[in-house]
């Protein structure tokens, strides 16, 4: 620009600068606080016009799947497609029912089996995993860093990746066509066990302390101190043992024989591969929906929860 | 009581190893016993019915040399598949719980659910719905309002494409992309502590990306890394998608034909399971490359 810039400043418009600079700063500072905010302000709009895109994009398949399942079969291909069904109908959930028994094994069978292995896999998995996160985080014993550093590598594995070798372990056990073999393979969950035992480490040392002074043991300071204080975690365990469970078709399309041991989403992907008749299609988006809503619902109720634990997932 | 006399003899027993001996006795059998058959299998030709036999290095050799399927489709496209999802989802993760994190407790956790909620649907099952959207015909959705819109004249064959196919597995991934490790950075986000960012400002830091890249990222580190590799077990757990949407295995061209379905094929269709576990754990070795580079960029460095 000009040379005027070049001429030294005097202390006065020094002093002005820096008070220009001040304030900017503040304002800058108020800009920083935005995080968490308590209450709604115009300059969230931003982000909330970031999010109806991706928003739309996320909700519309879900959308397809509930219009989907309450469709009547005549609208199920009726041109030009419509979102919404005019008419709302439970046949494709009849249908799907009433297939079930022609194939010999009834719906109630498939789901049962999910229900029970589900169950098992929950509970089991909370509790061999809280007992070894509880002996990770207070008891001291050899081996104890490495037991936890083979832990953490066993997050990374993508438990795909030994589907073959998990037929020979099955087999060898005796437990192919069992209940049982829905459930061992999932019973070991290195993240559940990573997460509760961060979640008990923010547990006071005093408590556990005074707890031995008190003459507890260590059986009884889990059941009684520990576990009641660390249920956010023990619930985001069981919601992710859950999700693993419920959805898992694998076991009954490998490694299951018997019919009558199947589970559900194993039922309803051989509903989805088969055929592509129009029938079909409704049936399966009320499959898609039987087996999402659960997880979905249980996910809300614990939320909090969830949130509350992933606060201490971080890895070092 | 009798504890008193027994007490040099328990003091060996560690009640310890009952806290810990379940877990580890499970974890030995589904884990670590299975990478180990995996690898010993993986020298051996097995086809479940007779005893392996040991052929050395041969499936590995094979795998390289002459499995073109292997070397064409499933090794490039798994490693384009997880360097598009991988980071992709993991840095539209970070930017959606970061844009999550800027709104009012009721609007978050309303959005949160939404967003979150596809990585709780069943993969093979949601093939249908795509089906639908994707759909060959005028009918499908996505022809549908491409066609009122006037941006094509006739139906596109998006199931049919091995281009299209490859396409469409990355939206499906993208979409379903912000799991647990999107939660973790969520909660990594709004747990930092606010103190710093007003000793940022103080000190003359100007904008917004200043503040995500000096004080946010670096005070979350251990999130951002449970993040990073949640993304990448979920990137190669990825399988079946393109057969699913094809209906047919493989899928035309073997678009979007992944390690694991090239695993699979030959594991549970060919029974050549000694073949298969080569494969898995060429799988293993891939995925642990991908781990190192997540824990060099996000890990805490050590000495």
């Amino acid at each position: 620009m000009d040379n005027r810039q070049k001429r030294p400043l005097t202390k006065t418009e020094k002093t002005i600068r820096r008070f220009k600079r001040m304030r900017k700063n503040r304002k800058a500072r108020f800009l920083g606080t935005m995080i968490n905010p308590s209450r709604f302000h115009v300059s969230q709009l931003k982000f909330l016009l970031i999010l109806v895109p991706m928003l739309t994009v996320t909700l519309l398949p879900l959308i397809f799947i509930v219009s989907h399942a309450f469709k009547p079969l005549d609208e199920l291909y009726a041109y030009p497609p419509r979102i919404f069904a005019s008419r709302l109908t439970l046949d494709n959930f009849t249908n799907l029912f009433t297939i079930a028994s022609q194939t010999g094994v009834p719906f109630s069978r498939y789901f049962f089996n999910s229900l029970v292995s589900s169950a098992l896999v929950i509970f089991l998995s909370i509790l061999i995993g809280s007992l070894a996160a509880y002996s990770f985080s207070f008891l001291k014993y050899k081996g104890k860093e490495t037991m936890f550093m083979i832990n953490q590598i066993a997050i990374m594995i993508v438990p795909v990746a030994v589907a073959v070798p998990r037929f020979i372990v099955l087999s060898a056990l005796g437990i192919t066509d069992t209940m049982w073999a829905h459930v061992f393979p999932l019973l070991a969950m290195p993240v559940g066990v990573f997460l509760v035992k961060q979640f008990m480490d923010q547990v006071p040392r005093e408590l556990y302390e005074a707890s031995v002074i008190d003459g507890a043991n260590n059986f009884q300071i889990y059941r009684s101190v520990v576990m009641p204080l660390v249920k956010p975690a023990l619930a985001t365990v069981a919601i992710l043992a859950f999700q693993a469970a419920w959805n898992n078709s694998g076991t009954s399309e490998l490694y299951v024989t018997n019919e009558a041991l199947k589970t559900l989403p194993y039922y309803f992907s051989t509903l989805t591969m088969g055929t592509s008749a129009i029938a079909a299609q409704g049936m399966s988006a009320a499959a898609n929906l039987l087996m999402f809503a659960p997880n979905i619902l249980l996910f809300i109720i614990l939320q909090n929860s969830v949130m509350n634990t992933m606060a201490y997932s971080g890895i070092k | 009581m009798t504890a008193e006399t027994l007490k040099p003899k328990q003091k060996r027993f560690n009640t310890a190893y009952l806290f810990v001996g379940p877990y580890y006795a499970v974890f030995f059998t589904f884990v670590v016993v299975l990478i180990a058959i995996s690898a010993f299998l993986s020298f051996t030709y097995y086809d479940t019915i007779n005893f392996p036999s040991w052929v050395g290095l041969e499936n590995y050799v094979t795998l390289f040399t002459q499995d073109a399927d292997f070397m064409q489709y499933a090794l490039p496209t798994t490693i384009k598949y997880a360097l598009i999802i991988g980071p992709g989802g993991y840095a539209l993760s970070f930017f959606m719980a970061w844009v999550l994190a800027q709104l009012t407790h009721r609007v978050r956790t309303i959005v949160a659910i939404i967003l979150y909620s596809p990585s709780l649907t069943n993969g093979i099952l949601m093939s249908v719905i795509w089906k639908v959207v994707f759909s060959g015909d005028a009918r499908g959705y996505l022809n549908y309002w491409l066609l009122s819109l006037g941006f094509i004249n006739e139906p596109v064959q998006w199931l049919q494409d091995s281009s299209f196919i490859f396409g469409i597995m990355i939206f499906v991934g993208i979409w379903s992309s912000m799991s647990v490790g999107f939660l973790a950075m969520l909660s990594g986000i709004l747990n930092v502590n606010k103190e710093l960012y007003e000793a940022a400002y103080v000190d003359g830091m100007k904008s917004r990306w200043q503040e995500i890249f000096y004080i946010t990222i670096p005070s979350m580190k251990p999130q951002m890394l449970f993040g990073a590799v949640m993304a990448l077990v979920g990137t190669f757990n990825a399988s079946g998608l393109a057969s699913a949407l094809s209906g047919s295995v493989p899928p035309p061209q073997y678009a979007g034909w992944l390690i694991v379905d090239h695993m699979n094929d030959y594991g549970f269709a060919r029974f050549e399971m000694g073949y298969a576990s080569a494969i898995s754990v060429v799988l293993l070795l891939v995925v642990l490359v991908f781990n190192r580079v997540a824990t060099r960029l996000f890990g805490e460095r050590r000495g």
